[in-house]
């Protein structure tokens, strides 16, 4: 009982950084209907530029962690003006948008590599301070606490911030139609730049988390994350924030119950994506998907 | 204040406008008419600057605006209600309006969006709404409160009408004029070309890409070719 107990709390903290992935990834996807497949690639160059910096630049992770969230904001605006920007016009722009991306993902995957070493790093101990509690048996450490308060609160802002603010509504009103934003004055190719920027520091934040999660970054980590990603916004519902949340929390769960169960590791990743083809059998949109389905 | 001459707009190799030319005066209503597929829309979007001109000049209030960007032309004041209405399906009736009001000082929205409601009570009613589950009519009515909301100098409207009730046709160009007695340039597109010569001053037949025939609106409705090309047999004209 405990043991199930400890992998639904452990669950929730890998599912919120799932979550806080999925929700960069899906928000660039509401926004234009194309898929950035360099985002996992951001995720990677984000976990490990904070490892560096706090490493061998000696910032606290509580600066480190802002900065290498910017970092891969700046990431976002590189793949936005060197592979979608240039294609917009065409009219296979979301194809060949697609494979651009995955090209930045290559080249970022090559830059991990050269600048931060083939060997899995991690963060130097004592970069969090960790209290251990142990509360019915379930040990929680506040390292997982912290984790998923700031997941919990970054997704919170994103979510205000599209719902309140001019720039949020501006976001929307592209995602809902781009010649009808025109028209009514906004920049579209800024606000498409800014929404990259958005969702890639949201993937780089994610990258810091997980490699603080399990103590170990690699530059080959983007792999695991990539095709849960992908998986994650599809459970959701492709381009609901809400969506990628619930998604990133029930892959999570999932995952661990799986190995609770199983008592076995090997079967996790199976398990979490049939899961994932349950869901859509029942709900095809997803969780909250729009409910636009494809006229048969 | 508009001054369009020899516009040429393409899609690919297709030319969809071809030198074209025509203006607006301050304060007037002038329409553009003629049969589907003319090129009205085009030369419209033209204008707003979402399809760029391939040569020819745009010209308002004297100013040379062929290449500026859409965004900027509208906070020039050159506002366009699509065809089709384009009203934003998954937000509210309520952030439409704002929407509309993008590019004018936040402080002033509010009250704006105050005024239209009064203008127009359904959008108040229905301010929570999302706006894809208003009736056509409806949607028709906040996109015309969502293009006020930019305070236009030149208002360009593209088949307000289209595809709507007669009852709500009559609404529509009941606040064309109500417009137009407020002093807003207008310049309309339309198929329902007898009631927009109704409001215009002035208006341009086009056709196939060009235009075919200009002058004034009273003329263009007692010119027989015009009134059996473009206003149907059924003339019950009132002179
Ligand atoms: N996006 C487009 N791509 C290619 N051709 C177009 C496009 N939009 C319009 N056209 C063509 O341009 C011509 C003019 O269209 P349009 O400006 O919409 O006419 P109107 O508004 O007078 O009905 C038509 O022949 C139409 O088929
Ligand atoms: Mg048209």
């Amino acid at each position: 009982m405990n043991l199930l107990a400890q992998q639904l709390v452990n669950g929730l903290f890998i599912g919120s950084v799932y979550g806080l992935f999925a929700v960069g990834y899906t928000l660039v996807f509401g926004v234009l209907d194309i898929l950035n497949l360099a985002h996992a690639a951001v995720f990677t160059l984000g976990g490990l530029s904070a490892v560096w910096l706090v490493q061998a630049a000696g910032m606290s992770i509580w600066l480190a962690f802002p900065l290498a969230t910017l970092l891969a904001g700046g990431l976002g605006l590189l793949i936005n003006a060197a592979a979608f920007a240039p294609l917009r016009r065409r009219a296979d722009s979301q194809f060949s948008g697609l494979i651009s991306s995955i090209a930045m993902a290559i080249i970022f995957d090559a830059a991990a590599l050269g600048l931060f070493g083939a060997r899995s790093v991690r963060f130097p101990p004592g970069t969090v301070k960790v209290h251990v509690w142990q509360i019915a048996g379930v040990t929680i450490t506040s390292l997982q606490v912290g984790i998923v308060l700031v997941a919990t609160l970054l997704m919170l802002i994103l979510t205000l911030f599209l719902q309140r603010s001019r720039t949020g509504k501006a976001i929307r009103t592209v995602a809902e139609n781009e010649r009808a934003a025109m028209l009514l004055g906004v920049n579209v190719s800024g606000i498409i730049a800014f929404t990259f920027f958005i969702s890639s520091a949201l993937g780089g934040a994610a990258g810091v988390l997980y490699g603080l999660y399990f103590d170990s970054l690699a530059p080959d980590m983007g792999r695991a994350i990539e095709l849960k990603g992908l998986a994650v916004i599809i459970l959701g519902g492709m381009g609901s924030i809400p969506g990628a949340i619930l998604g990133g929390l029930a892959f999570g769960l999932s995952e661990v119950l799986t190995v609770a169960v199983s008592g076995t590791s090997n079967l996790r990743d199976a398990v979490a994506f049939t899961v994932l083809f349950a869901i859509l059998l029942l709900r095809p949109s997803g969780l909250l998907g729009r409910g636009k389905l494809r006229e048969a | 204040m508009l001054e369009v001459h020899d516009l040429t707009v393409s899609y690919g190799p297709i030319e969809a406008v071809r030198e074209v030319s025509f203006r607006v005066e301050a304060g007037a209503v002038v329409s553009l008419v003629g049969p589907n597929g003319a090129g009205k829309t085009t030369a419209l979007n033209a204008v707003s600057g979402v399809i760029p001109a391939r040569r020819g000049r745009i010209l308002f209030e004297g100013r040379d605006i062929t290449r500026m960007s859409p965004h900027q032309r509208v906070s020039e004041g050159i506002v366009q209600i699509p065809e089709g209405r384009l009203v934003l399906a998954g937000m509210t009736v309520r952030e439409n309006l704002e929407m509309g009001a993008y590019r004018r000082p936040r402080p002033e929205i509010a009250a704006s969006i105050d005024r239209m409601e009064a203008r127009f009570p359904i959008l108040r009613e229905r301010s929570g709404a999302l706006a894809g589950t208003l009736s056509g009519g409806e949607q028709q009515m906040l996109a015309i409160a969502r293009g006020l909301m930019a305070k236009p100098r030149l208002l360009l409207l593209d088949e307000p009408s289209l595809g709507l009730a007669p009852l709500i046709v009559r609404l529509i160009f009941e606040i064309i004029r109500e417009l137009q007695a407020g002093g807003q340039t207008i310049l309309l597109v339309e198929q329902n070309a007898r009631q927009a010569l109704a409001v215009s001053s002035h208006a341009y037949v086009m056709e196939n890409g060009k235009v075919v025939l200009e002058g004034p609106a009273e003329s263009l409705t007692s010119d027989p070719a015009v009134i059996s090309s473009y206003l149907g047999q059924a003339i019950s004209s009132p002179t």
